[in-house]
């Protein structure tokens, strides 16, 4: 993995998608490191003095022409609050890149399960697939119709699934009740999910079932995010283990989920 | 060219800058981002006897300029220490401290000993604190008879640098600190963290798993400045102030009040060059005010009135 480096990035472009979420581009001086789906950064809001440490968000999209990458970030709190307000031209001062990434095979065809701001990740984790000639689906879960961001981008890498617990767009419900998961006639090399621990869960239920690997991209709440606090940790099959470190993406075979 | 050196004990630091157990890792988590041999010391995190496993997640708490934490000591044991993470970070310029940890007096002693015979390890620091496990821990520091018990027995098995680490949840810091003294500590060390408590209003439940954690961070900062201020007073062994520095402007306060060394600890968690930045920012404000040696600030408090 590459080194990581703390650096002031310049914000080239913002973007509100709705209400509630937007993406940020951010610029380098340097070169860009190599950087990896399933890895993310850990930025520093200054503004208000309970918003004391710094915010981690994977990373969404890479433009290696622009030297750019760009977050999607959900308005939770106070934090990304603060952070929906700033301008072009404002600097964040960021560490990264963080955490592992994502296993990347060839050949194959893959489904990428994304709930809420979980769709993060998957954004640059399809791109990555199709460069090492597999096929994607995308099997995405919101609460309603509103909630759908980016679709025809997806659109364009590969099937899109819906669901929406109220039945607004897609099918009714969660994504575990889907038709493209019991459909016999589609076949999965393997399952990538990012979301509600309870969605993540499901989903890994579903792979274990069918004998199928599953990876998934954990949220814990972090302090330093570079594995000296020992704040952030998961249970696995080897002990506790930081989920800045030694995730945020898991095997789920590995983790304690009692599935 | 200002003389940043300090001595604690038979330990003589560079300068007088260390990191704090549990927000430091072993030194090569931050490895990318500073020259860990420019720091005056490291103290790596609490070690106990045995493996474990900590407290169940979640772990912390932001706060208003802070944090609370329950990590609950979680780490390896002393003897994959020894054998595995020393070997490595011995090679560093740097004084290296261990921070140790028990729920009885002999685990302490057990790990104590072992320590001992490690030709590259400057000291230890006798964590009688930690207000997040159960048994042990924080009912050492709080209690006399146990701090001085504690602390008489490491010292028998400990010969070389020994600094024990206060903790601030005491009506009356300073007779832990004279106990420390009179029992053969070479240093004390000051405050570990304060007990505290979140909530979720949406869950009705504690943020913690523990239910209640340290509070660290520049929240901390006053408590800590009086804390170090009043152990001063009384004590002739010396003191490292710890509590919320977040730049050399809080390291001179804590000097001032009568610290001669300081620890930075979860200023690490928000800027991992912090350490280093104050190491270098000390040493341009002994420049320019010409004072000779960083010791001429300790102490200079002018607390008349």
């Amino acid at each position: 993995m590459a080194k990581k480096r703390i650096e002031e990035l310049e914000i080239v472009n913002y973007e509100y998608l709705n209400k509630e979420y937007f993406t940020l581009e951010l610029k380098s001086n340097r070169k860009l490191p190599d950087i990896h789906p399933g890895q993310f950064v850990e930025l520093r809001i200054n503004g208000h003095h309970h918003v004391f440490l710094r915010r981690p968000f994977s990373f969404h999209d890479i433009n290696t022409g622009k030297n750019t990458f760009t977050l999607l970030i959900q308005i939770v709190g106070q934090g990304t609050s603060d952070l929906s307000r700033i301008r072009a031209g404002d600097t964040l001062n960021t560490i990264y890149p963080l955490g592992n990434s994502f296993t990347i095979p060839e050949n194959g065809n893959y489904l990428l399960v994304g709930g809420g701001c979980g769709v993060a990740p998957l954004l640059l984790l399809a791109r990555k697939l199709l460069q090492f000639n597999n096929t994607v689906h995308f099997l995405i879960g919101t609460k309603t119709k509103n909630d759908l961001i980016e679709i025809d981008l997806y659109k364009q890498l590969g099937n899109v699934n819906i669901t929406t617990e109220d039945g607004s767009e897609g099918e009714k419900g969660f994504v575990i009740h889907h038709p493209v998961l019991w459909d016999e006639s589609i076949e999965f090399d393997g399952i990538y999910t990012c979301g509600p621990e309870d969605m993540m869960k499901a989903i890994s239920k579903y792979a274990l079932k069918r004998g199928i690997n599953c990876e998934v991209s954990l949220e814990n709440m972090m302090a330093c995010g570079i594995g000296a606090c020992l704040c952030c940790v998961t249970e696995t099959i080897k002990g506790n283990v930081c989920v800045c470190t030694e995730g945020p993406v898991f095997n789920s075979g590995d983790l304690k989920w009692q599935i | 060219m200002a003389n940043l050196e300090v001595t604690i004990g038979k330990t003589k630091l560079k300068n007088p800058v260390l990191t704090a157990s549990g927000t430091f890792g072993y030194g090569e988590e931050f490895e990318d981002f500073l020259n860990i041999d420019e720091l005056g010391g490291i103290i790596v995190k609490a070690t106990t006897a045995s493996h474990r496993e900590g407290n169940k997640p979640p772990r912390m708490a932001e706060t208003a300029s802070g944090m609370l934490n329950s990590v609950g000591l979680q780490n390896k044991g002393v003897d994959y220490f020894i054998g595995h993470i020393y070997p490595r970070i011995q090679k560093y310029k740097t004084c290296l401290f261990v921070n140790v940890a028990g729920s009885t007096v002999d685990e302490y002693v057990e790990v104590a000993e072992k320590l001992n015979d490690l030709t590259n390890l400057a000291g230890i620091e006798l964590n009688i604190s930690c207000p997040n496990v159960k048994k042990g821990g924080m009912s050492f520091g709080t209690h006399p008879e146990t701090t001085r018990q504690v602390v008489k027995s490491v010292r028998k098995v400990y010969s070389k640098t020994l600094v024990v680490k206060l903790s601030p949840n005491v009506t009356g810091i300073t007779e832990f600190a004279l106990i420390a003294q009179d029992e053969g500590a070479d240093s004390i060390s000051l405050i570990n963290t304060l007990l505290g408590m979140a909530i979720d209003i949406k869950s009705k439940k504690p943020v913690l798993s523990t239910i209640t954690g340290g509070l660290s961070g520049p929240a901390v900062k006053p408590v800590a400045l009086r804390m170090v201020w009043q152990c001063s007073k009384v004590v002739e062994i010396p003191v490292i102030g710890i509590g919320g520095i977040m730049n050399a402007t809080d390291a001179i306060e804590f000097m001032l009040a009568g610290a001669s060394a300081i620890q930075v600890g979860t200023a690490n968690f928000i800027d991992p060059c912090v350490s280093v930045k104050i190491c270098q920012d000390l040493e341009k404000y002994l420049n320019l005010n010409n004072i000779s040696s960083i010791s001429d600030l300790v102490g200079t408090l002018d607390d008349s009135s």
